[in-house]
């Protein structure tokens, strides 16, 4: 197989692995692996700018709560439908994400992670601040007669595994096209050298703000499906700790791999899940947090697996994984 | 009560925000300015050190002063042993490199909340003040307490001024944030200054916490708002400028006590927090910092 096959076909049978699980899985597996698909476009968003271009940022979690409160409040508030609502959310990601680039792109390294964590932190404020749209940290929850578009009935548990399922692969296979671009190879350059990419005439800024750009929409797209397909949104998903977990979840599965956001999300999701429950069980008086076991995954894997799962596959046997 | 004596009021408020504050951003700024690194851990030593307070006092008995002695001396210790492992076991390893070290301090933030959840538990508890003064202003009593902390702060800002300015460890410090290389060639040991700037860094932070209990409880999640202050006084000042430092956050301790007995504290933190987000987009170097080489 020539290589480009061989990367089609890995990619498409991870697809249709998740779209023959669907037929096997339990219902609380079946329940987890619709929530970990939309979460991985959300790792997926933030891989492209952290994994390819480089930047650590940590205010993702208000492009992820833009696209959530843009598709769901419409709907809430202004009784939208289903899918001029999920676009509008994408394209509130979008513009944030431009808007912030312009200003946080003049910085970079830690400058750019304190910034972008700041206006995620001026976000989620809003968010609370906003409060009799929003209701804060209590939430909204979209009653289900409003989650039907056509003949789909978002609440039904298999259909929002299909609607969960499509907009990953779109994801998965719109990632995978653009980092093999030659605008993808540029965001590579710019993370190795930005000053030589520069001096070969390569316009920095604007890569990155493409980059930006698009993660944003990405990372809104897995907001506003949350919203959409679970019914609920709440100013918890624009806070901090929703800004680390596409870190943790890429760095599980392996910065700037294409599937390893799928896989980070995927492993990380049963590992707090399973340890909770089982450090829970064992010493039931030590209040143990999901947050806790995130903190000890992030130092571990750091120091000792700083490459992930796919970023160890591909240096010890896959050279062609993208 | 009229406007005067509520403004009165909001600064003094301010004036002892803004000397907890300084402690904790000098200490941010002190890890920055040698070792290059962001601790995004910085708040969770302040609240180790707000917890081992109440636990130490808790412990002592007697008379509050006592315990709050006790815990003014045990806390920053036990909290510079917990920052020296963690420098020795995490940040070492990483050979400091400046993402990873975020990565790591990230872990480490949610990890010694899990510890503090474990251990301390999820209440809020006071520590008695060690004494409980009442002086008179002409309208109103004010904590003779309060008015120590922003005593005790300067002294303690004092002295790290001298030590950094005039001392042979203070000038080991400088040559090492100079320039890590050149150090290094004249046989400063530059892993050691790195180990001994982390500890001292996070001894600042548990002595500004310790001396806020008597006045917040101590809570484990109490270490957010020190953290993006901090941050915000660090960059406003300059990174890795002392003196910056000092006057940001007696800028940003006052305005914030000011703005939020006047405002909502979330519109008060909204305007701020865009406006250093701003600061830094704009001015890098800081209000008051120069360019960096």
């Amino acid at each position: 197989m020539s290589e480009r096959a061989r990367i089609a076909a890995l990619h498409l049978a991870v697809i249709a692995l998740l779209f023959a699980a669907q037929f096997v899985l339990p219902a609380y597996h079946h329940g987890i692996v619709s929530r970990v698909m939309v979460l991985a476009v959300f790792a997926i968003g933030y891989n492209l700018v952290f994994g390819y271009a480089g930047m650590l940022s940590l205010g993702h979690a208000m492009f992820f709560a833009a696209g959530m409160y843009g598709a769901g409040l419409p709907v809430y508030h202004g009784g939208w439908g289903i899918g001029p609502a999920f676009l509008f959310g994408i394209a509130c990601g979008a513009v944030l994400a431009a808007g912030i680039g312009l200003l946080a792109l003049r910085t970079s390294g830690v400058a750019f992670m304190i910034v972008t964590m700041m206006f995620g932190q001026v976000a989620y404020l809003l968010a609370l601040w906003f409060g009799d749209w929003t209701r804060g940290e209590e939430g909204l929850t979209i009653a289900q007669d409003l989650r039907v578009v056509g003949p789909l009935d978002l609440t039904d548990p298999t259909t929002r595994y299909f609607v969960a399922l499509a907009l990953f692969s779109a994801a998965l296979l719109a990632s995978l096209a653009l980092v093999r671009s030659r605008f993808g190879r540029t965001l590579v350059a710019i993370r190795e050298n930005e000053e030589r990419t520069r001096m070969l005439g390569y316009d920095t800024f604007r890569t990155k703000l493409a980059a930006l750009t698009v993660s944003g929409a990405l990372c809104a797209a897995a907001g506003a499906a949350y919203a959409l397909l679970f019914g609920y949104m709440g100013a918890g998903f624009a806070n901090v700790p929703y800004s680390i977990l596409p870190l943790l979840w890429v760095l599980v599965g392996g910065a700037a791999t294409v599937i390893g956001p799928f896989v980070g999300t995927l492993a990380m999701f049963y590992l707090t899940d399973l340890s909770n429950d089982l450090l829970n069980r064992n010493f039931p008086d030590w209040d143990i947090s999901a947050l806790g076991i995130v903190g000890l995954a992030l130092v571990l894997l750091i120091l000792f697996f700083p490459k992930g799962v796919m970023g160890t596959v591909r240096a010890r046997w896959l050279p062609w994984l993208p | 009560m009229g406007f005067g004596p509520y403004l009165l009021l909001a600064t003094l408020e301010g004036l002892v925000m803004a000397a907890v504050l300084a402690l904790t951003a000098l200490g941010l700024s002190l890890v920055f300015g040698v070792m290059r690194v962001v601790n995004v851990a910085h708040g969770e030593f302040f609240m180790l050190g707000a917890v081992l307070a109440w636990a130490v006092s808790n412990a002592v008995g007697g008379h509050p002063a006592i315990g709050f002695l006790a815990a003014l001396v045990v806390a920053p210790l036990a909290v510079g042993a917990v920052a020296l492992a963690s420098e020795r076991l995490v940040l070492r390893r990483l050979n400091y490199n400046p993402e990873a070290t975020i990565v790591a301090t990230i872990g480490l933030l949610y990890i010694l909340q899990q510890v503090a959840l474990t251990f301390y538990g999820a209440d809020a508890r006071p520590v008695v003040a060690p004494f409980n003064v009442r002086l008179q202003l002409p309208w109103f009593g004010y904590s003779a307490y309060k008015l120590s902390v922003i005593g005790f702060s300067l002294l303690l800002l004092g002295l790290t001024w001298f030590v950094l300015t005039r001392t042979k460890i203070g000038l080991i410090m400088r040559a090492t944030q100079y320039d890590r290389e050149t150090a290094t060639a004249f046989g400063i040991a530059v892993d050691k200054v790195y180990a001994g700037v982390f500890v001292a860094g996070a001894m600042l932070a548990a002595i500004g916490a310790v001396l806020v209990v008597p006045i917040r409880q101590a809570h484990y999640l109490m270490g957010h708002d020190p953290l993006l202050l901090s941050f915000i006084v660090v960059i406003i000042g300059g990174l890795g400028s002392l003196r910056g430092t000092m006057v940001a956050a007696l800028l940003v301790g006052l305005s914030d006590g000011i703005l939020s007995v006047f405002f909502s504290p979330t519109l008060a933190k909204i305007v701020a927090t865009t406006a250093v987000a701003l600061v830094l987009v704009f001015r890098p170097q800081g209000l008051f910092g120069t360019a960096q080489r």
